[in-house]
């Protein structure tokens, strides 16, 4: 690892102030994916934000028929939290399904969604819930929020602060892990809300992204049945060792199937 | 070049340590405490599981400097004298090891699910060490080993 400086802020703000001043530093949530990139030398940030010690950032509410969870709140304690498996037990399932029960001791929400792997759990729930992401500076829907490949709409300076989850009607997440890293080669989110059904797929393309045919379908009619037939292309999702494009397709209808059957 | 201050097995310690330097490099290399192992270095394999304010961690995926100020327990702070720890003691009588090497990741991530649940089905335990990997592929044991483990930690109560 090559060496950085170590900053550990009190204040959102005064993290914002060395991240805004050094486009080289990164900031340092629960470091499951930070850590393991910069042992293998993969970044050389001149400096780590270390966002731990500030206060406020972690925890988890239920009002106003929202889930909202601070961006430092780790896996773990959302998956074992009373509150938001009674809320949307969907959102404590996906969130206990997350890595290894070390890594979700450390990793966070905030972390996650920042980072916008294009095989992580937690920008599906963003999408097919509909999710408002708080940031320092403003809020960012989540249709908006999940740019391309490890990028967001996330500015120089800019944190996630908490995200807040509508309470669907509904709600299921389905992955088909890969079967070394037990990431998910296809995730699938879908959820019922009182606008219709939302439809989100992670691990299948670039960077996660919505389905509409299979909205238009639930929308109709909330049943694993109504997938009959309805078919993601190929074209542009993820070919690798692991599965080809084709492969990746299929996976995408039979884990949306599960997950309204799950859903029920 | 800074200086953290920790408590690892019940005594305070510190370190000088620089931005980089991980918590698992602190304590075999600073405090030369090298019951914790380094398997993958890549954060997959667990054999350098640790406990960090009582939450199993990967002390490989940890910066030292984010240890400061907690309570670390590593697998050399669980037997009492010559008492091994219950789930230690499960693992011998289990034969839940072959070279090992993974052992002390194993028994400290075991820890943490017997605190959570006492009496863990094979599945329970298969899935709770998902993060750690037995390169003897001695699972069948180990599974055993922590079922028994979590028993006689709740029986020691």
């Amino acid at each position: 690892m090559y060496d950085f400086a170590y900053h550990k802020p009190a204040t959102v703000a005064d993290a914002a102030k060395i991240l805004a001043a050094d486009g080289d530093a990164k900031a340092l949530a629960g470091g499951q994916t930070l850590i393991p990139t910069l042992k293998q030398r993969l970044a050389k940030p001149s400096a780590v934000v270390d966002l731990s010690a500030i206060k406020d950032l972690a925890g988890i509410s239920v009002a106003g028929g929202k889930v909202t969870i601070g961006a430092m709140t780790r896996h773990g304690d959302v998956a074992a939290s009373a509150d938001v498996k009674k809320a949307l037990p969907a959102l404590a399932a996906l969130a206990d399904g997350i890595g290894d029960p070390q890594v979700r001791n450390r990793g966070t929400i905030g972390g996650s969604i920042a980072n916008n792997d294009p095989a992580a759990d937690y920008p599906a729930a963003c999408l097919a819930l509909g999710a408002t992401i708080k940031t320092n500076a403003r809020e960012i829907a989540a249709d908006a929020f999940f740019l391309g490949m490890f990028e967001t709409a996330l500015k120089p300076g800019e944190l996630i602060v908490s995200v807040s989850f509508p309470i669907p009607e509904k709600a299921a997440y389905v992955k088909f892990g890969q079967p070394a890293s037990r990431y998910a080669l296809v995730g699938v989110m879908v959820a019922k809300t009182a606008t219709g059904a939302r439809v989100a797929v992670t691990g299948a393309a670039s960077a996660v992204f919505r389905w509409s045919d299979a909205e238009a379908a639930l929308s109709k009619s909330w049943n694993a049945a109504s997938l009959d037939g309805v078919k993601v292309s190929p074209d542009g999702l993820n070919s690798d060792i692991h599965a080809a494009a084709d492969y990746r397709a299929h996976l995408v209808g039979v884990m949306a199937k599960r997950a309204v059957a799950t859903a029920g | 070049m800074a200086k953290i201050s920790l408590t690892v097995n019940g005594k305070k310690v510190s370190a000088e340590i620089e931005g980089r330097t991980l918590l698992v490099q602190v304590l075999r290399e600073k405090l030369g405490m090298t019951g914790t192992h380094v398997g993958c270095d890549t954060s997959q394999c667990g054999a350098c599981v640790v406990h960090v304010d009582g939450k199993s961690v990967k002390s490989c995926t940890m910066l030292a400097a984010q240890a400061d100020g907690t309570a670390v327990t590593t697998i050399e702070g669980l037997a009492n004298g010559n008492e091994l720890h219950p789930m230690q003691a499960a693992f011998k009588e289990h034969h839940g090891l072959q070279c090992g090497f993974c052992t002390p990741g194993m028994v400290m991530s075991a820890i943490e699910l017997a605190k959570r649940n006492s009496n863990p089905s094979e599945h329970d335990v298969r899935e709770w060490l998902e993060g750690n990997i037995c390169r003897c592929t001695g699972y069948h044991n180990i599974v055993k080993a922590v079922q028994a483990g979590a028993q006689a930690m709740a029986a020691a109560k």
